[in-house]
């Protein structure tokens, strides 16, 4: 059951992706965007990341590419001739692009005993429960803390520093997005 | 040990995700949709940080956070520089933003 | 106070003087009391902690070194070189020479250069050069003696050329610096041998283990001390690099006192007894060296014989003497070498002040009559013994110590080196050559100098009517410094009296547990009873024909004055030029080297490979790369992207294996 919907999602999501990619007008490369992510987000959550999974749906469905659709509106591009490049690009990209599916395809491969031999360094498949015992520990505090408490606990702790900084980072990126848009100050 | 993680598919959807976000950047010359598909990109790599969260515990999950912020706050200045240029070319084309020919 | 402390107070006394005197002379150089107070002060300091030094080694009966780290200087790899200073016996007794003489220079350069607009920079200098005088003698390894060795060069490079904005001074100070960078090329040589072949660079290690090290009379260290050797001559003026010496003499005189006469250059004299032990193990080397000394010792005192100049009669006197020293270490007697140089440091540095007393009366004269003639010639001096008593009784003492008469301390320390040559003889019978020429050269000593004597303060005065009444004695402090030079000129052979008149060697007997490893080599027989005495009795009456020769021959006919002097012929005229020996070597290496770098070396390597294919070939490279590479950056993001990507893919591809 859950391979089922694992790989339904899957397919939704390239699809939207793909379509997204070849789509003319810019405003359905936006919405087959937005079903690409909406597909990412339920697989997020197929995953193991609850939260995630509801804050990719808040964030970038609901703030990031309603920007886009912003934007694209406000310009009024929607309707253009086709954008795309001409066949010099589009053999670059096939090489480039192919060559990186080539490459990265190689993760297909990875199961959780191979990660986990990889990882040990060990010539024979070790067992991923001792390898991975942080995911465990995590597991385990999911089923303590619940979905938000077991990623929050770390995140105001471990990653406080990080988490300040991006904090003033979004400051920087609010008042530069204004002085960018704005005509005059 | 659940006992379906899915690592090698989400890994390779992931890699295909990305793939697809690579071509378009290659293929379209408006920058709104190489922005998006930037974003595509950005979130292949958020599926690769979740599907190994699930062995190496939270700190793949923060990872996604962080790079979701960021995201936010490229997509707001990025957009930003878009409209800017647009202002000043009447256009998104990246084929008539040429300054830095040499 | 612990030893320990009071070395480096001895060395930080000086530094103190040379800042404070330095940034006097920078912004203050009109504080003329305030600097002669540091100047002098510090230096008399330092010869007080000397003596406390001096003290502290006699009470410890250990005789061991004391050696003091102030701190890791090279640790590189198997290289551990600490700047260490290293007080035993010797270094005790060049302490003491080099402040005590020190401090009665400085006294007598504040009445000398009193007058002088860069009195300030004068002690800075000075004491500068003492402090590195200093590292030298106290340096506990060759790297931190090297430094000494380099700064006592740099010290003198600046106060030969004292009076840069005549161009002769500033061409002899270079004259000083590039001679002795050759001898220094052989010091550092000679260093990396023993590194490579101790691995250690302590003097204390290297003396201790070079015999279980190296082989006696081996290659290795037969190359080791010559090229120390080589060293030596650079700093000691020996041949064949000697000429710097006498034109050095374009500094103040008390410069010529201290460096290059009393101190600096008996550093050789000191490298030698200090390595003796490696000397001891080649018996080549000690025969270069005492060859080396006892030919440089004749052919200088020749030259000195025909000069005119004052000060380069004693310059060439001086070149002659260090000569001795080398005789001396040479034939093993290191004791008799150091003990040369303490008394000739005395009576050279009463001479070289006291011709700067004869120069100062002089030029005092020239100044006040607004004449131009030569205040250092002697043609224009003759009879100044009524003019200047003090400075003639003074000077006619050191004239007898130099001239080997007793019981003034040149006889001692001058019969010793040539009585150990004339011992070292019976195992090698070229060392009778070298006896010979040492007691030639002591001959024409006792002749030069008398000539010196004679044509400077006997006679009638050759100064000029108008001048005459300018005449007169220097201030006393002047005088003082040099009154105590003159005690230390008769009673100075005390410290090393010999056992035929009742002495015990102390001097020797000192310096034992330094020289001890050395003389295990190579002891030394001295020659005793009848056989010491006919020596001796040789060397006294050489002394006195040579003194009365001298008197005879100049005061025997008229000395015209310089103006009015013909030209010097025959033998004479060669002797005056100094054998053509700077000619000589300028026809030989000056002239060849400045049309290798004119035409070669400039108009060949740096015009056409340097200029024309380095520097314009880089330039056309990069403009043609530029237009070839100015291509790629076309302006459009698409291409940028790509080739990134194609980047990331490449890069991946090594990662992902």
């Amino acid at each position: 059951m859950a391979a089922f919907v694992f790989y339904l999602f899957a397919a939704a999501a390239v699809l939207g992706a793909a379509m997204c990619v070849l789509q003319r007008n810019p405003v359905a490369s936006a919405m087959w965007l937005m079903s690409t992510m909406f597909s990412l987000a339920a697989i997020f959550i197929l995953l193991g990341a609850e939260l995630i999974g509801i804050l990719q749906v808040l964030v970038y469905v609901g703030a990031i590419l309603v920007v886009f659709l912003f934007v694209i509106m406000l310009l009024n591009v929607a309707r253009t001739s086709s954008d795309l490049r001409g066949p010099a690009s589009l053999g670059a990209t096939v090489v480039v692009a192919g060559l990186l599916v080539v490459e990265l395809a190689a993760l297909w491969q990875y199961t959780p005993r191979r990660l986990a031999a990889d990882i040990a360094q060990a010539p024979a498949f070790a067992d991923p429960a001792r390898v991975f015992a942080a995911g465990a520990a995590a597991r385990q505090a999911t089923a303590a803390q619940g979905v938000v408490g077991a990623l929050a606990a770390p995140l105001f702790q471990t990653y406080l520093v990080p988490f300040e900084v991006t904090s003033v980072l979004l400051l920087a990126a609010i008042i530069g997005a204004v002085v960018l848009a704005k005509r005059n100050i | 040990m659940p006992e379906n993680t899915f690592l090698g598919p989400s890994l390779a959807l992931s890699a295909i995700l990305f793939s697809l976000g690579v071509a378009g950047v290659l293929l379209r010359r408006n920058a709104i949709v190489l922005f998006m598909c930037v974003e595509l990109m950005l979130n292949a790599v958020n599926l690769a940080f979740i599907a190994l969260a699930q062995f190496h515990g939270a700190g793949g999950q923060i990872m996604v956070l962080f790079v979701m912020t960021v995201a936010a706050a490229e997509a707001a200045v990025g957009l930003a520089i878009i409209l800017a240029i647009f202002r000043h070319t009447q256009s998104v084309d990246l084929q008539n933003i040429n300054l830095l020919r040499g | 106070m612990h030893l320990t402390h009071m070395v480096w107070l001895a060395v930080a006394l000086p530094v103190a003087g040379f800042l404070v005197n330095g940034a006097l002379a920078l912004w203050r150089p009109q504080a003329k009391t305030a600097v002669s107070v540091v100047g002098a002060g510090v230096l008399l300091a330092a010869f007080v902690v000397a003596l406390g030094v001096f003290a502290g080694l006699s009470n410890d009966p250990s005789q061991a070194p004391v050696i003091v780290r102030l701190w890791s200087w090279l640790p590189v790899g198997r290289l551990k070189v600490d700047f260490a200073f290293q007080v035993d016996q010797l270094a005790a007794v060049m302490l003491l020479i080099v402040t005590g003489v020190s401090s009665l220079i400085h006294l007598f350069s504040i009445g000398y250069m009193r007058e002088d607009p860069g009195y300030a920079r004068y002690f800075s200098y000075l004491n500068l050069f003492v402090v590195f005088m200093l590292v030298l003698v106290l340096g506990s390894n060759f790297p931190v003696l090297f430094i000494g060795w380099e700064g006592v060069g740099l010290c003198s490079y600046l106060l030969i050329g004292f009076w840069f904005s005549d161009k002769v001074n500033a061409d002899a100070g270079k004259k000083a610096f590039i001679m002795n960078r050759i001898g220094d090329f052989g010091f550092l040589v000679a260093t990396f041998f023993i590194w490579r072949a101790f691995g250690n660079l302590d003097f204390a290690y290297v003396s201790e283990h070079a015999a279980t090290t190296l082989a006696p009379g081996g290659a290795v260290v037969t190359a080791i001390t010559l090229f120390l050797f080589l060293g030596c001559t650079g700093k000691s003026a020996q041949i064949p690099l000697y000429t710097w010496l006498p034109d050095a003499m374009a500094g103040p005189t008390p410069v010529s006192a201290l460096i290059h006469a009393a101190t600096m250059v008996t550093a050789g004299v000191y490298l030698v007894a200090r390595t003796n032990v490696l000397f001891a193990m080649a018996p080549v080397s000690s025969a270069v060296v005492a060859g080396i000394g006892a030919v440089t010792a004749l052919f200088a005192a020749t030259i000195g014989l025909r000069q005119y100049d004052i000060k380069k009669v004693l310059a060439y006197s001086t070149v002659s003497q260090l000569g001795y020293m080398f005789l001396g270490a040479g034939t093993g007697a290191y004791a008799s070498g150091i003990f040369h140089l303490a008394t000739h440091a005395f009576f050279k540095a009463l001479l070289f002040l006291g011709s700067g007393n004869v120069i100062h009366a002089m030029h005092q004269a020239y100044h006040a009559t607004h004449s131009h003639e030569d205040a250092q010639d002697m043609r224009n001096m003759g009879g100044l013994r009524q003019y200047t008593p003090v400075t003639f009784w003074l000077m006619l003492i050191a004239t007898l110590a130099i001239a080997g008469i007793p019981p003034f301390a040149g006889f001692f320390s001058k019969d010793e080196i040539l009585a150990a040559a004339f011992a070292r003889g019976a195992d090698a019978p070229v060392y009778y050559v070298f006896y010979g020429m040492g007691v030639l050269a002591a001959l024409l000593t006792a002749f030069y100098m008398a000539r010196l004597m004679a044509m400077t303060f006997f006679g009638e005065n050759r100064t000029g009517e108008r001048e005459r009444a300018h005449l007169h004695e220097a201030p006393w402090i002047m005088t003082g410094p040099l009154v105590v030079l003159g005690v230390l000129s008769v009673i100075g052979g005390a410290i090393n009296l010999p056992p035929f008149i009742g002495g015990h060697a102390a001097l020797e007997h000192w310096l034992e547990p330094v020289l001890e490893p050395g003389l295990r080599f190579s002891h030394l027989a001295m020659p005793t009873g009848s056989a010491e005495y006919v020596l001796v009795g040789a060397a006294v009456a050489i002394g006195v024909i040579g003194l009365w020769l001298g008197f005879r021959v100049t005061l025997g006919r008229s000395i015209p004055v310089a103006r009015a002097a013909p030209p010097d012929r025959g033998f004479a005229r060669v002797l005056s030029r100094k054998y053509y020996v700077d000619e000589l070597y300028d026809a030989l290496v000056v002239r060849p080297l400045v049309w290798l770098s004119r035409v070669v070396l400039w108009r060949g390597v740096d015009q056409r490979v340097v200029d024309g294919a380095a520097v314009n070939g880089a330039a056309v490279v990069s403009r043609l790369a530029g237009g070839g590479l100015r291509l790629l950056q076309t302006g459009q993001v698409g291409v940028y992207v790509v080739l990134f990507l194609v980047g990331a893919v490449w890069i991946l591809r090594a990662v992902m294996r």
